[in-house]
């Protein structure tokens, strides 16, 4: 009797030790945590720059910004997470096709995703917000001068999470292309939750960056 | 650990229509043309839901061992440490103040 309190005791304050799949687990948090940073970075340059620029200073991003289309890729993003987990739960069942099939609709997600960002800056740079510019709305002298930032620090960030869109798809494509192989089994798929890990860091860093940069 | 988190699956269209009404309701908060500070709290606070919903349930990060929870903590105290930390830099006193001082030195030395 005394002796079972005692293991029960051991295994409150001890946690399961690593097995080789929570080893792959761990290193993708930790280099998600340092992506975090990264991102935290720039948008802390960003609400700076903004902060600095004062009121008069900054057009709001919503006058130049179209909220409607970046709500509907925010929309977008959350339907392609919901894809990736259920591909997760069909391995996790043993079901191969099913899991192929999600993670396909996960990659038509992020595909579409890239293409609205990409017509989007192409509209954006034809308005005028370019590096060094923005659209002239009659603005006065004080804003246009500050707000010549808001062009830099939009297309970093937009850029930069982009960036980690166009390697997410990548990556699904190597795991989807693995998984139509065979590779993935209901006992041997912390790959798949691995590639997971990293999609729904790219659709939580977007949550971010659209409240961020678009709303506020 | 992996075992444990995957025997009870969250229910994920549970978590993807708070998802979605939380974008609604934060494009809804945006959308009246104010600048407060109250619209600035709402929509960080509804980020901020969205991104633990997101982090908890669909990267299982509720399911994991706690450990894994206060790595992740981490960068996010330290992001907030860095905006407080830049912010006396770029407030508009000093900011003007860093502006002159160049242009006087520039003057003095074209005399």
């Amino acid at each position: 009797m005394e002796h079972a309190t005692t293991l029960d005791h051991t295994e409150d304050v001890y946690e399961p030790s690593l097995t080789p799949d929570s080893m792959g687990k761990l290193g993708m948090w930790i280099f998600l945590v340092g992506d975090t940073m990264s991102f935290g970075a720039l948008l802390a340059a960003y609400a700076a720059l903004r902060a600095g620029a004062g009121v008069v200073g900054w057009v709001p991003p919503s006058e130049i910004l179209g909220i409607n289309l970046t709500a509907f890729m925010t929309f977008l993003l959350i339907c392609s997470s919901v894809t990736m987990v259920k591909a997760l739960e069909s391995i996790q069942n043993g079901n191969v096709s099913r899991m192929c099939t999600f993670l396909g609709l996960t990659i038509a997600g992020g595909v579409i995703f890239l293409g609205l960002q990409a017509y989007e800056w192409t509209h954006l740079i034809n308005h005028g917000l370019t590096l060094t510019g923005i659209p002239d709305h009659g603005l006065s002298g004080a804003a246009i001068s500050g707000s010549t930032l808001f062009g830099p620090t939009f297309y970093a960030i937009t850029g930069f999470h982009g960036m980690h869109v166009t390697g997410g798809v990548i990556y699904l494509i190597v795991i989807l292309i693995h998984g139509l192989r065979g590779r993935y089994t209901a006992e041997f798929n912390h790959e798949v939750e691995i590639v997971g890990l990293y999609w729904h860091f790219v659709d939580l860093i977007w949550i971010m960056v659209f409240t961020f940069i678009y709303l506020l | 650990m992996a075992q444990d988190g995957h025997k009870e699956h969250p229910k994920y269209m549970n978590i993807f229509w708070w998802l979605l009404a939380l974008t609604i309701i934060e494009v809804a908060v945006a959308i009246p043309d104010y600048a407060t500070l109250l619209k600035g709290i709402l929509l960080i606070g509804l980020a901020c839901s969205k991104a633990i919903l997101v982090a908890n349930y669909f990267m299982h990060l509720k399911f994991e061992r706690k450990t894994l929870a206060v790595i992740v903590i981490t960068p996010f105290l330290i992001c907030v440490l860095l905006v407080f930390a830049l912010m006396p830099d770029l407030t508009s006193d000093t900011r003007h103040e860093g502006i002159e001082k160049p242009a006087e030195v520039a003057d003095t030395s074209a005399h």
